[in-house]
């Protein structure tokens, strides 16, 4: 089965990870644009991290077979610092249009001030100027609430549910999401969010329409094959095939596709994309031979 | 419109939709009646959601034409984004060299791959063209083979540029991920004995490894070979495969040293091809890499035939 891990930090995460995730099936990634563990002091740096998103990390994660996609915004976190969020703003439309980019986001609340309000209403307003998806981060704390007023505000800004991708969610909001039309994400991460029994008795409960999960692996004790293990126990767990495969790919797919920016053939064939320009398939990374190598270890380095 | 504008809307005409080309050609006419950068910007970015990235239908005179202008310019591999945003590039004004420098900054610094690509490869038609080669070494340092290529293959503009350490790293950086050398334009031209140097420590560390290397590599060093060298010629005379005999003979020939040329004597098969013309570098790299393998056409790189063209 291929899955798509639509919600995975990967500037944190190793080669290695990219080599395993391949093996178990992963074959797309999409990378939001968060904050790194600890607080930036200047936009400078949000810069260099948003050119990562679109340029070396996707680049990386091509060499292994992987397709890397990625939203691009100002984390509710970082929006508290009103200075620098002003500038991060600005920045925005240097990156909102670029290949790969397939939504704004993760934006949202965390503490829920007004600072974040703020610089969420105005990148709602340019996903809407641009016509682009919305990826919203629910908060950690004060969850529900959050996840409503979230999803209150897309609608006032003109978006259409159907656009908007609410991640994060649990129990408590996959009612309230669905019932609004919502796209419904859940992040398998172990002690904080979903576990991944969990997880089958939602889509038990559910089904699968308009459900997606993800890992949202991170620099934190988290876990690339999050999605493959999840589909892994559903499967073991009665949960028909088809359904699994709507929330590990399918549904991904059908929302972010949406864009444009990512399509089945970008992996299925992938050939058609870059292959004008790799004169002897050769990468740069160390002049090592890229392309997918087993992730077995051998004690011979050669 | 200048001599490239005219061509590159030529390519794109048979390449892309009338409905992709008006969109283009709106892009254009904002941008060169100056419309906020937002616009260049953001219209840059969203080339390939309009054009597509279809390889440009290019045919045997309009590569010949691209050499005429810019010799060493040879987009045989030119997909039409690249193209479209070449030409939003083109349309920005630049009569003030240093904020068009500066705009040209910006976009380079949060360019994506695809765009990097497009402006490294458009370097050599951009206007104020001294005032970009910190821009080329800075590619030249790229991790993302595509990027890298974009600057050192197929691309006059490190050879006119660059200076004597750009260039080298640039060279050396090339045999060093394994790309065809024969790509590189003015690679006779510009090779120098600092150059040479590297080439052999280089080789040496492959043979320390029990590595192989590139026999293109011999191709830069032979005019510059001292004794030292002409003894590590002559062990891949001796040890090498067909390939490397072929281009250690080559550069015993480019030698203007008598040892070399006492050297190359004892292989009268390959001294004979040499000198009737029949075993050159350009034959060799065609050899060794296969035309196919490479996508190459029709090569005119190394100055060997190269014409004359008029910006």
């Amino acid at each position: 089965m291929m899955f798509i891990d639509p919600h995975i930090h990967m500037c944190s995460r190793t080669t290695y990870d990219y080599l395993v995730m391949r093996e178990y099936g992963i074959v797309a990634v999409i990378e939001p644009a968060f904050w790194l563990g600890q607080p930036r002091t200047n936009a400078g740096t949000f810069k260099d991290y948003f050119s990562s998103l679109v340029g070396w990390e996707r680049f990386r994660a091509s060499q292994f077979g992987i397709q890397h996609y990625c939203t691009i915004g100002l984390n509710p976190k970082e929006a508290n610092n009103e200075a620098l969020a002003a500038e991060v703003i600005e920045l925005l439309p240097l990156y909102a249009c670029k290949e790969g980019v397939v939504a704004i986001g993760e934006i949202g609340y965390d503490d829920m001030t007004e600072a974040e309000d703020k610089y969420f209403c105005q990148q709602l307003e340019l996903a809407k100027e641009l016509d682009m998806l919305v990826l919203i981060h629910t908060p950690h704390r004060n969850k529900k609430a959050g996840a409503i007023r979230s999803m209150e505000r897309c609608i006032e800004y003109g978006l259409d549910p159907s656009q908007v991708i609410i991640d994060h969610n649990n129990e408590e909001t996959v009612e309230e999401v669905l019932g609004r039309g919502f796209w419904a994400a859940f992040t398998i991460y172990p002690q904080t969010k979903m576990g991944n029994a969990r997880m089958v008795e939602v889509v038990r409960k559910y089904g699968c329409d308009r459900i997606i999960v993800d890992s949202s692996a991170d620099w934190g004790i988290s876990d690339p094959l999050a999605v493959p293990k999840t589909a892994q126990l559903m499967l073991d767990r009665g949960i028909p095939e088809e359904h699994v495969r709507a929330v590990c790919y399918e549904n991904a797919l059908a929302a972010y596709s949406q864009t444009g920016q990512m399509k089945a053939s970008d992996w299925l064939n992938p050939q058609s994309v870059d292959q004008r320009q790799l004169f002897s398939g050769n990468s740069v990374l160390r002049g090592q031979e890229p392309g997918i190598k087993s992730a077995s270890d051998y004690v011979l380095i050669e | 419109m200048s001599k490239v504008n005219k061509l590159l809307h030529h390519w794109l005409l048979k390449s892309v939709s009338e409905k992709a080309f008006a969109w283009l050609e709106q892009k254009q006419a904002q941008i060169a009646s100056g419309a906020a950068e937002r616009v260049f910007f953001t219209a840059f970015s969203a080339v390939p959601r309009y054009l597509g990235k279809e390889d440009l239908q290019l045919i045997f005179q309009d590569l010949e034409a691209a050499q005429d202008l810019i010799p060493g310019w040879y987009p045989v591999n030119w997909s039409v984004d690249q193209a479209g945003r070449t030409l939003l590039l083109l349309t920005l004004p630049h009569d003030d060299a240093q904020g068009y420098v500066g705009l040209l900054d910006r976009v380079f610094s949060t360019a994506d791959m695809g765009e990097l690509v497009a402006l490294y490869q458009s370097l050599p038609l951009l206007p104020h063209p001294e005032l970009h080669h910190h821009r080329a070494a800075e590619g030249i340092r790229s991790n993302m083979s595509n990027v890298f290529q974009a600057i050192a293959l197929r691309n006059p503009y490190p050879a006119n540029y660059l200076d004597n350490a750009a260039w080298n790293q640039m060279v050396l950086k090339v045999v060093f991920v394994g790309s065809p050398l024969h790509l590189i334009w003015g690679l006779d031209r510009r090779a120098n004995p600092e150059l040479a140097r590297m080439l052999v420590d280089y080789a040496h560390e492959r043979w320390a490894a029990k590595r192989s290397v590139t026999p293109e590599l011999w191709r830069s060093v032979g005019r510059f070979a001292d004794s030292a060298i002409i003894t590590d010629l002559e062990k891949v005379l001796v040890n090498g495969d067909i390939h490397e005999q072929e281009a250690a003979a080559l550069a015993c020939a480019d030698s203007p040293l008598p040892q070399a040329q006492a050297l190359l004597s004892h292989y009268p098969d390959l001294q004979s091809s040499i000198q009737q013309g029949n075993l050159t570098w350009s034959s060799f790299s065609h050899k060794l890499v296969g035309s196919r393998e490479w996508g190459v056409g029709r090569m005119r790189e190394q100055g060997e035939q190269g014409k004359q063209g008029k910006n």
